[in-house]
This record gives structure tokens, C-alpha cells and sequence, in this order.
């Protein structure tokens, strides 16, 4: 049972995050987007990644987490997806870090709202708890803002 | 070859590039069936080879190289059967063979045709061989084995280099091995003489490339291309001429080839249209019929994969014409049309997609035939089919197992047709829309997205972010200075409108509809007095005019068309995004979807047909929204009103052009027969005196059928909420409602086409 994972690691608002490490085809640091009106405002924008067009996806929008304060820039984690590749803004990365299935566990019940519908689960590791995103939910729903004009 | 008309040059261009090909592949495969002789998979692939070649000589006429061919064949497929087995006799023959089929070529490469030389022998002694039931040697002489002969025969090929006439005589000498007897040398020599005056051949000039390899190369050049402006504007701060000078020439180089790689992708659609007349030819001659092939806008390019995908639905397509659509010479004649039958073939880039057009002049689609096909068939219920309209019914023809064809034939008609087509065309993004009209023709509509095709663009800004619009759309460029926009620019009731050579322009501003500005502010700014020029952009959607409202004006430039993620597709204001020269991203607009989502087009036609089925249609004018809406005056001083989005068109006919047909009044309009209403006449009143000035005639469209109705006067387009005050009973208008705080009868315009067209009242 003790099959190990590795997770790519990264922090939003505090909180410590994971995506198995084969959905991650790159990380590549802040550039500037092209905003997309009448989209969500989970979009952050667009950005060419050599030459491919990649949707930018705010994190911490989609977690309904506040905005990121102060001067400091995000990062875009680059995930596959099946019609090319979207880029997920995070805060900070981590490590790369191998987990033990055993430790993980799904989520509590008391854990409620719009991060039980996008975190898979928890691994308990030594020292805090490591969030497993679901990327493809997080990628999911992110099409046209509700609010026309 | 150059002689040869243009469509048999492409066609046998292509066999000679394919033949080529397989013939190598056939070496290779010989060879290796020596030592494994009874590899099925090779003896399948070397049978299929030689099967292709001699189906498609026997196609282009070439009945010599056919001939060789075929028997070939004969003894591979004993060899495949296992009847046969192989042995090195066997395979000095096929080897011997398949020189034979090379040396054609060559002649046909060079002269257009399969050469003079016999080829007898080698006939012969493959027809032996095949006769030849047991596999025991039939000969006594010694025979070189495959591995002597292959061995010549890579020296002979390395040698190539150096002297190319010995080559030749090297080649067709060690191949035969003095069965092909009569047949070398003076082939030999022949070949020699060709291989000096055609020293590259079409099989040199051409390779395949593998399309993913293509895109990895417009990606690595993409690159490039953002290095290359990254060192530019390190230029600029530099003053070394030797180093000004070198990134001048790598900014030349770069564009040169950004573009030339760009290219290899971009094919014109006349390259698969190429093949169309000669079916149409083959296709008429099986059934009969004469028909005459025309093409316009073969030179629009599409992307190569997309043109793979659209070949085999095209070609359906323009065998069903053919087939069933146009009618034989003497039903023809018989109708009053010409006995040769036209097909008409368009394809043009418009609103950021390619368009293609496959119509005919035949006997159109019967809508009662393909409603009686559905039940029959049990493909529809017929509640269903009641309640469709006519262009509802004309799609039926694209569900699955629908075949209209009243007698199968052999070339069209066994129930896998039409859905393939839309299927297959729906797979790349595309969409197909059938129009026709019984005694009139056909046109087929195919819409293919240009993901990845290249498009001059007009750039222009909004909201500090760049935008292009694909040019095709663009019909031209308004400015207007601060203090001229003020006056030309009249809002009518929050409804801006232009008047652009005395017809009103319909206005949306971008930043509006794109939500960085909200319809006051945009108000508020252009009646400040410190407000900028303003820029109008006309552009054309679904055949209508509107104009947007820019920031600023930049340039046109050649765009590659991104796709966007699919998280964003359903944003229908945006087509695609583009990478512009700094490297930096920029939306690809939509010209239909925002005209839409600004409201200046009328919405979709079929969502107002499946609405009226449920909703009457007092209700389906929207009361109580906010609607534009067209304002006429009638003779007497009373106004109406027509609901924007109802009509289609505003036009003006000279008295002159009014012709009659079946006893009532109607015009030539864009190609078809327009009948004309005097809404006058409906209401009961009496027409205005015009004397020979223009009519105005407001063109709409309900459930497929087009009319135009005739009206005194346009006054206006305003938007104002539309609430029905007063209903009435009067026939073609809906009831009465205050517009601008007058009392304005609204027009029924559905009801007024149903009463025109009976064909729709029993549909209704």
C-alpha cells in the first residue's frame, strides 16, 4: 500500500498545495497578461507561452480566497490539459515532494464550500497538511462571467 | 507535362509523387520478404503497392504501365494467397517488374505518356511464373541471388552521385538480368538521355513533411521572432553600425522566414478543387446529365489539415449535385433551364471563417418528399415535424440513414451521406447549412473555422488593450472629428446611430460591449468638450452593416488565428487570439458574435423559430424589454413600428423593377425572386402616391421565407421599451403601443409573410 506519489508543491494565501507532478509541464515566472473581457474573474488573462496561447487562471479567485496583497507577483504553474495547456497563478512554489498514500485522507466534513468541490483531499505530512488539487475542477467552470452588461 | 492541361498535370503530378514513393518502399519490402518469403504483413503492404499503381494508371490512361502492373499483381497475389512461395526467380521478376513500372514513370514525367518501349517479355515471364504452380527453379540456368542482385544494386546507387548516365545503365542492367531482354538497352538509353535533361524529377522537388513537425517549426520560429524584437530594441539604444547593420539583416531574415514557414501550412482549397471537374465529368457521363463546373475564390488558402478533412465531404457533396441535384437534359429543357446544369463552387474568408459554397441549378429539394422520407423511416415524430419549419425540415437531410435518393445508384444513394458530411465537417469546428428551393437549386453552406490559418487584421484598442478584427469583415473607416461626431453622431433614445451616406448606421461602442465602459460614461465622455475624435469601424455581419466605435485606430497586420482554451470558447465576442509582434497577446474579435451581443443584428433565426411554436406572438415581439425598433410612417400620419431585430434588410426598389409572377408583385433581389406586401394594402389603406420615386421596402425573413413589404415611409430606429397598450384584431398589426410618447401601432411581420406565403400557413 505504501505507493508513493510525488506532488508539485505550491502556497496560496497560506495554505500549502499539491498537483501530481506528471499534470505540471512547466513553471515559469510572472508575465504580463492580456486581459479577456466578459470573462470570469477567475481569468486572469492570456499569456504566450512560445507561441501557444495559454489561459491564465487566478488561483486564489477560484478559491474565492482575497486578492494577493502588496508588490509581490505570482507564478504560473503551467498543468496539461487535453486541448493544450492552462496556467494556474499561484503565490509561492514549493518542493517537490513524495507522499505515502497512506497518509492521505479526503477531506473532513467540516470543510465546506468551494474548497471541498476543488480539493481532493489532504496527505498529513510531518509538520502541516499538504492540499491535493483537483486540477481538472479547477479548470472546469470558468467560461463566461455570469454578470452581461 | 507542360503541356498537359492544368488538372491532369496536378493529377498525374501527385500519381507520379505517390508512385515514386510506393516503388521505394516496394524495394525495401522485397528485399525483406527474401528472407522472411512468407511475412503476410509484407506481402499484403508490396500488394497493396503495386494494386494502387495499377489503379490509378489504369484511371489516367496509361494502359502499358497498367498492363505491367496487373500482372504483377496476378503473381503477388498468388504469392499472398499462398499458392505460391517465393523464391529468388520470383523476386528477380517482381524486382525486374517494379524497374519496369520506374522506367514508365520516368517516361511519363518526361513525355506525358507511358513510353513506346514492350515490355512483352516481362509479361510473359511474370505470367509464367505464375503459371507455374510448383515452386521448384523452372530453369536450369543459375540465377543470381536476391542478395548478389541487391548488392548491384547498391553499388550501382552509390555511384549515382558521380556519373549519373552510368547509373542508369547500371541500374536497368542488373535488374533484368537478360530475361527483359529487347527491353534494356534501348530503355538504357533513353533513360540516359532523360536523366540528363530532367535532372531533378517531381519526386526531387517535393517531400512530405510531417504537419507536427510543421508546427513545432511556426512555434520555434515564434521564438525567434520575440528574440529578434528583443534585440531590436536593444538596437536602438547601440550605436555600432556593424552591429545595427547585422540585426537589421536578422530582423529580414526572421520575417522571411516566419512567413515562409507560415506558408507551408496554408494551402489553396483549388488544390483539392483541382480533382472536381473530372468528377463531375465521371459522375454526368454515368448519369446522363450535362453539367457545367464553375469555381470562384479557389486561391483562399486554409490550413493543410483542415483541407485533408474537408476533401472526402466536398467530394460527397458535388457527387450528390450532380447526382440527384441537377436533372437530366430533358427535364431540364422541359422546366425552361438550360439542358446543361451548373454547378457553382465559391469559397471566401468572411467574420474569421473560411466559407464554402457548393450550389446547383437543379431540381431542388422537395420539402414534402424529405418530410414523407423522415416518417417513413421513422427518423422523426411526426408531432415533430409539424411543428418545423421549412429550413427545420431541410436539415433533416443530415440525420443519419437519410437518403433521398429514390433509386440507388452507384454512385451515391446507400444511406451514408449527408451526416457523414455535416460529421465530418462539424469534427474541425465547421458547420454546413443546406438552402434550397424546389425548381431552383441547391446551395450547400460550409462554415470552417481558420484556426490557424493566417488573416490581415485591422489592430485597434479599447480599454488600453490592442484587438484585431479579421479585414474581411471591414468595409471601411469613419472618423469623425470631437466637434463633428457631437452633431453626426444622434442618439435616439439611447440607441446611437450614424448616418453614413444617408443611411443610419447602426453604432456599438467597444468598450461597452466589452465591458470597460458603461453606457453613460461613454455619454457623458463624447458630450464633454474635451472629448477625442471619434473612430468608427464599418464592418459587415451576416450580410448586414453596423459600426464600431474604437479608441484607436492602429494598422492592419497578418495575424496567425490562436484557438483559445476551451474554457474561454464560449465567449462568442472572440474568435481566437493572435500573438502579436512584441510578443504579447491580442483577442481576435468576433465580428458576428459581438454584433450580436450589441444587439445590431437580429438574433438567431432558429431560436425565433422554436420560440413561436410556444409563445404567440404579442409576446414574442418581447413586451416590456427594452427593444430597437424600426419606426414607419404610414400616409395618413399614423406611425408604426417594426421590431429591429425582425427585419432583415432596409431597401429601395425603383417602381421600375417590380415585375408579377404567379399574380403577385415581385423583385429580383440578391439572386432570388422577392415577393413585395404594400403593408398598405394589409391595413387596409390606401397606398401613398409615389409617382416614380423609390420604394421603401423593409426585407424580412419568417421560418424561411423571405418578403418584402412595402411601406410609405422610414422614419427612425430608436430603442424604447415595447409594451402592447391596446391589443386589437386588426389583421397584420399586433396592437398599439407608446413609442417616444406616441401612440405607434406595431406591425406583425410574422404574421404578415405567413398570410403571404401559403405554403407556410399550414405549417403555422
Amino acid at each position: 500500500m505504501a505507493h508513493a506519489q510525488q506532488l508539485s508543491t505550491f502556497y496560496l494565501d497560506g495554505l500549502h498545495f499539491g498537483i501530481e507532478v506528471e499534470k505540471v509541464q512547466e513553471i515559469i515566472r510572472y508575465q504580463p497578461t492580456t486581459r479577456v473581457p466578459l470573462a470570469s474573474s477567475v481569468v486572469e488573462g492570456l499569456i504566450n507561452l512560445r507561441g501557444q496561447i495559454v489561459t491564465a487562471i487566478d488561483l486564489r479567485a477560484r478559491l474565492q480566497m482575497p486578492p494577493r496583497a502588496g508588490e509581490a507577483l505570482p507564478t504560473n504553474v503551467i498543468v496539461r490539459v487535453d486541448d493544450g495547456a492552462v496556467s494556474l497563478l499561484v503565490d509561492e512554489i514549493g518542493d517537490v515532494v513524495e507522499v505515502d498514500e497512506g497518509t492521505f485522507e479526503p477531506s473532513p466534513d467540516t470543510v465546506g464550500g468551494i474548497t471541498r468541490e476543488l480539493v481532493c483531499g489532504v496527505y498529513k505530512l510531518r509538520d502541516r497538511l499538504l492540499l491535493v488539487l483537483d486540477t481538472e475542477r479547477a479548470i472546469q467552470g470558468v467560461g463566461e462571467s455570469a454578470t452581461g452588461h | 507535362m507542360d503541356q498537359a492541361g492544368g488538372e491532369l498535370d496536378e493529377v498525374v503530378r501527385e500519381f507520379l509523387v505517390e508512385s515514386h514513393e510506393g516503388l521505394d518502399q516496394l524495394d525495401r519490402d522485397l528485399v525483406a520478404l527474401e528472407r522472411a518469403p512468407t511475412s503476410q504483413d509484407r506481402l499484403a503492404s508490396i500488394f497493396r503497392t503495386i494494386h494502387t499503381i495499377k489503379g490509378t494508371c489504369g484511371f489516367l490512361s496509361f494502359g502499358k504501365l497498367e498492363s505491367v502492373a496487373h500482372v504483377g499483381e496476378n503473381l503477388l497475389s498468388r504469392l499472398r494467397d499462398g499458392r505460391l512461395t517465393l523464391n529468388a526467380d520470383i523476386t528477380s521478376a517482381l524486382l525486374a517488374m517494379v524497374d519496369a513500372v520506374r522506367r514508365m514513370l520516368a517516361d511519363i514525367e518526361a513525355t506525358g505518356s507511358d513510353g513506346d518501349d514492350d515490355y512483352a517479355a516481362l509479361v510473359a515471364r511474370l505470367n509464367d511464373l505464375q503459371e507455374a504452380l510448383a515452386p521448384t527453379a523452372p530453369d536450369a540456368e543459375p540465377r543470381p541471388s536476391l542478395v548478389d542482385e541487391v548488392a548491384e544494386r547498391t553499388a550501382s546507387a552509390a555511384v549515382e552521385e558521380a556519373f549519373e548516365q552510368e547509373v542508369v545503365v547500371g541500374a536497368t542492367s542488373a535488374a533484368p538480368n537478360g530475361h527483359a531482354g529487347g527491353t534494356a538497352p534501348q530503355a538504357t538509353a533513353r533513360a540516359a538521355e532523360q536523366s540528363e535533361a530532367h535532372s531533378s524529377s517531381v519526386a526531387d522537388t517535393t517531400i512530405r513533411v510531417d504537419v507536427h513537425l510543421l508546427d513545432k517549426l511556426m512555434n520555434l520560429v515564434g521564438e525567434l521572432v520575440l528574440a529578434r524584437n528583443q534585440i531590436l530594441q536593444f538596437t536602438s539604444t547601440q550605436d555600432d553600425s556593424s552591429f545595427i547593420a547585422t540585426s537589421q539583416r536578422l530582423n529580414l531574415v526572421t520575417t522571411e522566414l516566419q512567413e515562409g514557414v507560415m506558408k507551408t501550412r496554408m494551402q489553396p482549397i483549388g488544390n483539392i478543387w483541382a480533382k472536381f471537374p473530372r468528377v463531375v465529368r465521371d459522375v454526368a457521363i454515368a448519369c446522363g446529365k450535362q453539367v457545367r463546373v464553375e469555381m470562384d475564390g479557389r486561391e483562399t488558402e486554409l490550413d493543410k489539415t483542415i483541407i485533408e478533412a474537408i476533401k472526402d465531404p466536398l467530394t460527397h457533396v458535388v457527387r450528390n449535385a450532380v447526382d440527384h441535384g441537377i436533372e437530366a437534359p430533358e427535364k431540364r429543357v422541359a422546366a425552361g433551364k438550360p439542358a446543361e446544369g451548373r454547378l457553382f463552387m465559391r469559397a471566401f474568408h468572411e467574420g474569421g471563417q473560411v466559407n464554402i459554397e457548393i450550389s446547383d441549378d437543379g431540381g431542388g429539394i422537395d420539402p414534402e418528399k424529405l418530410k414523407q422520407k423522415a416518417l417513413q423511416r421513422g427518423l422523426v415524430h411526426p408531432d415533430q415535424l409539424a411543428r418545423m419549419g421549412e429550413r427545420e425540415i431541410l436539415n433533416l437531410i443530415f440525420l443519419p440513414g437519410f437518403s433521398t435518393a429514390e433509386k440507388i445508384t452507384n454512385v451515391s444513394g446507400r444511406g451514408v451521406g449527408m451526416d457523414v458530411v455535416k460529421t465530418n465537417i462539424e469534427k474541425i469546428g465547421g458547420t454546413v447549412d443546406i438552402q434550397s428551393k424546389v425548381g431552383h437549386g441547391t446551395t450547400l453552406k460550409v462554415k470552417i473555422p481558420l484556426t490557424l490559418a493566417i488573416i490581415p487584421a485591422l489592430v485597434v484598442t479599447s480599454g488600453g488593450e490592442r484587438y484585431a478584427i479579421p479585414q474581411v469583415s471591414l468595409l471601411e473607416l469613419v472618423r469623425l472629428e470631437a466637434d463633428q461626431a457631437r452633431r453626426a453622431i444622434e442618439s435616439i433614445h439611447g440607441a446611437p446611430v450614424y448616418r453614413l451616406r444617408g443611411n443610419l448606421l447602426p453604432l456599438a461602442y467597444l468598450s461597452r460591449e466589452l465591458g470597460h465602459e458603461s453606457s453613460t460614461e461613454i455619454a457623458t465622455r463624447a458630450s464633454s468638450a474635451s472629448s477625442d475624435a471619434v473612430n468608427i469601424v464599418v464592418l459587415q455581419a451576416d450580410g448586414r452593416q453596423f459600426g464600431l466605435v474604437v479608441e484607436s485606430i492602429s494598422d492592419t497586420e497578418e495575424i496567425v488565428v490562436k484557438p483559445l482554451g476551451k474554457q474561454l470558447k464560449s465567449i462568442t465576442s472572440f474568435a481566437g487570439a493572435t500573438i502579436m509582434g512584441d510578443g504579447t497577446v491580442a483577442l481576435i474579435l468576433d465580428v458576428m458574435g459581438l454584433a450580436q451581443r450589441a444587439r445590431v443584428l437580429s438574433e438567431n433565426h432558429d431560436r425565433s423559430i422554436a420560440e413561436d411554436a410556444r409563445t404567440d406572438r404579442a409576446s414574442e415581439v418581447g413586451t416590456g424589454e427594452r427593444r430597437t425598433l424600426l419606426l414607419l410612417g404610414m400616409g395618413d400620419g399614423g406611425r408604426l413600428a417594426v421590431p429591429l431585430d425582425l427585419v432583415d434588410r432596409l431597401e429601395e426598389f425603383a417602381p421600375d423593377a417590380v415585375e408579377s409572377a404567379e399574380g403577385q408583385q415581385v423583385v429580383q433581389y440578391r439572386g432570388q425572386i422577392l415577393p413585395l406586401v404594400h403593408l398598405a394594402d394589409v391595413l387596409g389603406g390606401t397606398r401613398e402616391p409615389r409617382g416614380s420615386g423609390a420604394m421603401q421596402v423593409v426585407v424580412s425573413t419568417h421560418r424561411g421565407q423571405t418578403i418584402g413589404i412595402v411601406v410609405d415611409r422610414i422614419l427612425d430606429i430608436v430603442e424604447d421599451t415595447l409594451e402592447i397598450r391596446r391589443p386589437t384584431r386588426r389583421h397584420g398589426l399586433l396592437g398599439a403601443a407608446v413609442i417616444q410618447n406616441k401612440v405607434t401601432d406595431l406591425v406583425d411581420v410574422h404574421g404578415i409573410i405567413e398570410q403571404a406565403s401559403p405554403s407556410l400557413e399550414c405549417a403555422a
